[in-house]
């Protein structure tokens, strides 16, 4: 039989990304993100000053053409060191929520896959640790063992695991009720063909959704224990060190408050509305219209 | 509804005993005694202070004796503030923590439901973007930025209002309950928009419309009790969160309650302080997740029942 | 004398693709005490012409363009949100489709009963609560809720599906309504249920003088209860007259369509089992599940029993009809069957091999031989997965076909079913529901089986579509060679399709024999309620069968 022209359907990506495409604070916060992804890897490059670089005479200067964003009180360029602040505020971000994401979906897809007892006992200890006041024990963690920024990751990374295989879980349990998954069982795919095709596919939708909601939700965290000194230490930076740094002096200089503010403040809208986005975008309710 | 109740507490007495053993252990672990951070003191001295607070024993022995006491709610003397116990620091901060903790809590709860029950009654419209782009902001604005963006306007700028304390000057509550309770707020605002839209989409609400109900009827009677209950289902984290932000608000604004306590005794390695407060605010959280766990439940009729039928 | 008098009205959505013309230009008058059904399959806009009366559509999207609905004289259509109240709670109600989502779970069902009393927006007709609760116990009373006055207080998950179309039914009726719209009122329940609940309709109508428009995709179920019928389609009327004529004088080319599609009478096709080979053997079949909601903890309750026992035979080319309520059991038969539930006792052989104990690794070389369609057209195929994929899984998977000829093959099942080859490359959104179903059916045969289980396959779609998916599946029986059973609560369209006929409820086979020789002489009582509810679409038999129920 000859080659009929064949249509090209749209998938539900190609779908998401075009209704993605016309959400303007999404696409905003994409691009916000993808210039702190960019700037945060080429910061050492173009960065205008070193990052220790201390200028005596220039202690605390108001921004000013030489010095965008002005100095701190050592006369270091405040540009500098929020673009140095950013890099580990985000990596922070980032390779926390890695954490969570690895423990979280094989915790998730597990017990929701087998189901039954195993996912019972699984699930009561996420219920039991749920419970546990996390804040207090990283805090606790911190004091204890100092503030060593790899227990960081995985203080972080172990606290926000828990939101992530639930809604992994819920969503498998969902699916391996769905009629599509019972008819790959019946035409005698193996466990491991029906995750890879039918069942990963089809949970990855809010898995992204979370993934891009949970990083900003580490960078706070990461803030709010540098904020009180429990967090990254001096030399390293982070954002919330800086505003730290910025609150005792805000009086006198109140850019330095204001900048590391604005610049944790907009990486978190940029990606929570990239989030917001992306789960409309993705959202299967929304897309018959 | 009590017998469940009861069988819930029951299961919290593991969760505890566990994060009193782990803190316990984690807290003994710690590189470094309690002492040896400071100036050089004499050996005969730390011997002295070990006796003293039992530190000589074995590790086990300690944890024993510490399980028994905190069992009788005696936490033991606190190592930095000599003379005063844990139990002593406990009670002095815990009324002015709850103080805040319950106005930060009102306005979280009042500003957010409005906010977010107006948003859903009308989306997509003005009534529904101005409160969620509020709300995100409030999301993206931190305590500890928002805090000193606060002083730094109201405090300093305008000087308005008092910007520490609590208690001395009339008005010096607003800024850290405002502070503390606003990022709550945006959260609450969210989640009751989503939850009501959910609802307000179902065919029961277009029942009761073909019923001739007024609409604020509708709203008031058939939509609030099931848009709202993630927002009940939220306030057990949401305590949580509010002690833990307590931490930062305390400290930008002096106020001597448990959060600056804890801050504090964080810095000053003070062992006793810290563990005796971990398990404290970890018995408050897990007894606050368990009454807003339970609230959802019994707001929802079918789950009642089938707790009933359990019993 | 018409209490409502509709002119004109015009529907249309405002949607991001442009403008939706769900109702365009309809006419239409309903007298006191006169029952007018609006037919029409999903698109129709027969919903959207009756709710744009209450001003009840999400507006935005639905705008009104047009058209005038005077309601005695006044018009629905340009009166104030206040107006509008009053007639909903003095004039107007409406029964909803389905039960189990149109009751608000977190009240009970008294205080819903009497909220239009007790809110009335005319203050002069505010009544008290003990009123208004007299008033409502009496109306359950006469609605067959039995113990009314206990039952006034509980909450709507207490009560069956059935029972709730009556509550709903009492909701509607307290407030005196003059006009009474009921959108697909047992379209949710089950046959039996569906028959009471019509007959309830017909009987309050008639002591109440109450004008009725009944909403409904079956025009056998308006059949026995309708005075005038309307027949609608892409929003616009086709055909409209008194309900005899429009059965026994068709007019219109599109409700001949509707009226043919209707499976009725006794199979046209000659009956296939002819062969004494015995394809599929169940001996003593058992599938519990363990009661979740376990509310007492005896041994009677510990588990559901969904399939109890079960014998049955298929022989090799039969079609099986399997026939069943809700909750009858019918479906885990099936799954269990075929080795998707995990069965407790009993054997299934196919085609002499036990397959009950054998391991999912054992199970494969089966698989390929036995397969399902499934119900839901929209649940059954991966949404991320193009037509081609699915349809090429099975193939590869079993080594039926190599890369090369993969292409060739899924065009050949494409032909099969029915689909232009030119949609392979699209993905299942972009489908109709007869579409998907078709593509489900193409997944089926892919593997060329011998023996295939359709557990309710059109029991989603509009009944012409149901027409030609039924044609299909003969078809396809009859140029493959397939041995069926076919799951299924419509007992028309069992009739219509299958040799020998397995009648199920509560888990256990009531009856069963050759489909022409059950229907002729049902042998046991429930077999006999379940023909007697089958709805008739012919008018004057089907009323002498409501008026007998």
């Amino acid at each position: 039989m000859a080659d009929a022209i064949e249509d090209h359907g749209t998938s539900l990506w190609k779908d998401a990304w075009i209704k993605l495409s016309k959400n303007r604070l999404a696409l905003f916060g994409l691009a916000v993100l993808i210039m702190l992804i960019a700037t945060s890897l080429l910061t050492p490059l173009i960065a205008p000053y070193g990052y220790e670089t201390q200028n005596l005479n220039m202690g605390a200067t108001a921004p000013s053409l030489q010095h965008w964003l002005g100095t701190d009180i050592f006369g270091r360029d405040m540009l500098t060191r929020i673009m140095y602040g950013g890099r580990v505020s985000l990596m922070v971000g980032f390779i926390a929520t890695a954490v969570a994401l690895v423990i979280g979906i094989l915790w998730g897809a597990i017990a929701g896959f087998f189901g039954g007892r195993l996912d019972a006992i699984m699930m009561r200890i996420v219920d039991v640790l749920y419970a546990l006041p996390f804040m207090i024990f990283i805090i606790l963690l911190m004091v204890v063992f100092g503030r060593n920024i790899l227990l960081l990751f995985l203080a972080i990374g172990a606290v926000e695991w828990l939101t992530m295989a639930r809604i992994v879980r819920s969503q498998v349990m969902a699916l391996r009720n769905q009629e599509f998954v019972e008819a790959a069982n019946s035409l005698g795919l193996s466990q491991w063909t029906i995750i890879r095709r039918h069942i990963i596919p089809n949970t990855l939708g809010p898995v992204i959704v979370y993934t891009t909601l949970t990083i900003p939700s580490v960078m706070l965290l990461e803030a709010f224990l540098s904020f009180l000194g429990l967090g990254i230490q001096p030399p390293e930076s982070s954002w919330g060190l800086l505003i730290n740094y910025g609150v005792e002096t805000m009086e006198e200089f109140p850019w330095l408050l204001i900048f590391p503010g604005i610049a944790l403040s907009l990486t978190l809208f940029a990606l929570n509305f990239l989030g917001d986005g992306l789960r409309d975008a993705l959202d299967p309710r929304t897309s018959k219209d | 509804m009590y017998r469940f109740a009861i069988s819930r507490l029951l299961q919290a007495i593991p969760v505890l005993l566990m994060v009193i053993t782990v803190t316990f252990f984690l807290v003994h672990s710690a590189p470094g005694g309690p002492f040896s951070a400071d100036k050089a003191v004499p050996p005969e001295v730390i011997k002295a202070l070990e006796e003293q607070y039992n530190l000589n024993q074995p590790v086990w022995q300690q944890y024993l004796n510490y399980l028994g006491d905190v069992l009788q709610g005696d936490f033991g003397p606190s190592f930095k503030y000599s003379g005063r116990t844990v139990n002593e620091l406990i009670a002095a901060g815990l009324p002015i923590t709850a103080e805040l903790a319950f106005y930060a809590m009102l306005v979280a709860l009042s500003v957010g439901i409005t906010a977010g029950v107006g948003a859903a009654m009308r989306p997509n419209t003005m009534q529904d973007y101005l409160p969620m782009t509020g709300a995100m902001i409030g999301i993206c604005m931190p305590s500890f930025l928002l805090g000193p963006l606060l002083v730094l306007i109201f405090g300093i700028h305008l000087d308005w209002l008092p910007v520490s304390g609590w208690g001395d000057i009339p008005g010096d509550k607003i800024l850290p309950a405002i502070t503390l309770g606003t990022g709550y707020a945006a959260y609450i605002a969210r989640l009751s928009r989503g939850g009501m839209l959910e609802v307000l989409s179902q065919d029961y609400i277009r029942t009761a419309r073909a019923k001739g109900l007024s609409e604020r009827l509708i709203i008031i009677k058939h939509a609030l009790r099931g848009g709202l209950i993630p927002v009940v289902a939220f306030l057990g984290p949401a305590f949580a969160g509010l002690l833990a932000g307590s931490f930062v608000v305390e400290t930008i604004f002096q106020i001597p309650g448990l959060g600056r306590f804890y801050v504090q005794a964080a810095f000053n390695r003070d062992y006793t302080l810290i563990l005796g407060m971990t398990i404290f605010l970890s018995t408050l959280i897990i007894l606050f997740n368990l009454l807003s766990d339970m609230l959802a439940i019994w707001l929802n009729p079918k789950l009642r029942q089938e707790i009933r039928g359990t019993n | 004398m018409a209490i409502l008098e509709v002119n004109g009205l015009k529907v249309y959505f405002h949607t991001r693709n442009g403008v939706v013309k769900a109702v365009d230009d309809v006419s239409f008058s309903v007298d006191r005490g006169e029952t007018l059904a609006i037919v029409g399959e999903s698109g129709s806009g027969k919903s959207v012409t009756c709710y744009s009366l209450l001003d009840l559509l999400p507006k935005p999207p639905a705008r009104i363009e047009g058209g005038t609905a005077l309601f005695d004289g006044k018009d629905l259509l340009a009166c104030s949100a206040s107006e509008m109240r009053q007639h909903r709670c003095n004039d107007i109600a409406v029964i909803f489709q389905d039960p189990m989502t149109s009751l608000n779970p977190f009240l009970t069902i008294g205080e819903q009963l009497i909220e239009p009393l007790i809110y009335h927006p005319d203050r002069s007709q505010i009544q008290t609560r003990v009123e208004a609760k007299r008033t409502a116990v009496a109306l359950l009373d006469e609605v067959g809720i039995i113990d009314s006055h206990a039952r006034f207080d509980c909450y709507p998950h207490e009560f069956s599906g059935g029972m709730r179309q009556r509550v709903m039914i009492a909701m509607a009726l307290i407030t005196e309504p003059k006009l009474l719209i009921c959108d697909e009122p047992t379209t949710a329940l089950d046959v039996t249920i569906q028959a009471q609940i019509l007959r309830l309709i017909k009987k309050l109508q008639e002591t109440r003088n109450v004008a009725v428009i009944f909403i409904s995709h079956d025009l056998g179920v308006v059949a026995g209860i309708a005075d005038k019928v309307l027949v609608m389609c892409d929003g616009t009327i086709r055909e409209t007259g008194g309900t005899d004529d429009l059965f026994y004088r068709t007019q219109n080319e599109y409700t001949k369509k509707l009226l043919a599609a209707i499976p009725e009478g006794a199979k046209t096709l000659p009956n296939r089992a002819k062969s004494d080979e015995i394809l599929i053997e169940v001996t003593h079949l058992k599938t519990y599940f363990r009661n979740q909601l376990n509310t007492n903890n005896s041994e009677e309750n510990r588990y559901i029993k969904a399939v109890d026992d079960v014998s049955l035979e298929i022989a090799r080319g039969e079609i099986l009809g399997l026939v069943g309520e809700s909750g009858s059991g019918k479906s885990t038969l099936g799954r269990s069957i075929l080795q998707l539930a995990p069965t407790t006792e009993g054997s299934v052989k196919f085609s002499g091999q036990t397959l009950t104990g054998l391991t999912a690794k054992q199970l494969v070389p089966w698989r390929r031989k036995m397969q399902m369609i499934f119900q839901d057209p929209y649940a059954s195929l991966n949404p991320r997965m193009t037509v081609f994929e699915t349809l090429s899984e099975p193939l590869l998977y079993h080594g039926i076909a190599t890369w090369t000829t993969i292409a060739s093959q899924v065009k050949q099942l494409m032909d099969d079913v029915g689909l232009s080859q030119a949609q392979l490359r699209k993905y299942p959104h972009e489908f109709s529901g007869g579409q998907r179903q078709r593509i489900a059916i193409g997944r089926a045969i892919a593997t060329k089986p011998e023996f295939i289980i359709a557990d309710e396959p059109v029991s989603a779609l509009d009944v012409t579509i149901q027409a030609q998916i039924l044609d299909l599946i003969l078809e396809l029986v009859e140029r493959h060679n397939l041995t069926m059973m076919f799951i299924s609560h419509d007992l028309s369209v069992v009739r219509y399709i299958s040799d020998r006929v397995v009648i199920m409820n509560r888990g256990v086979i009531v009856e069963q024999g050759d489909t022409e020789t059950l229907w002729a002489a049902p042998k046991e009582a429930y077999t006999k309620e379940l023909l007697a509810a089958i709805p008739l679409a012919d008018p004057a038999a089907e009323r002498k069968r409501i008026a007998n129920i």
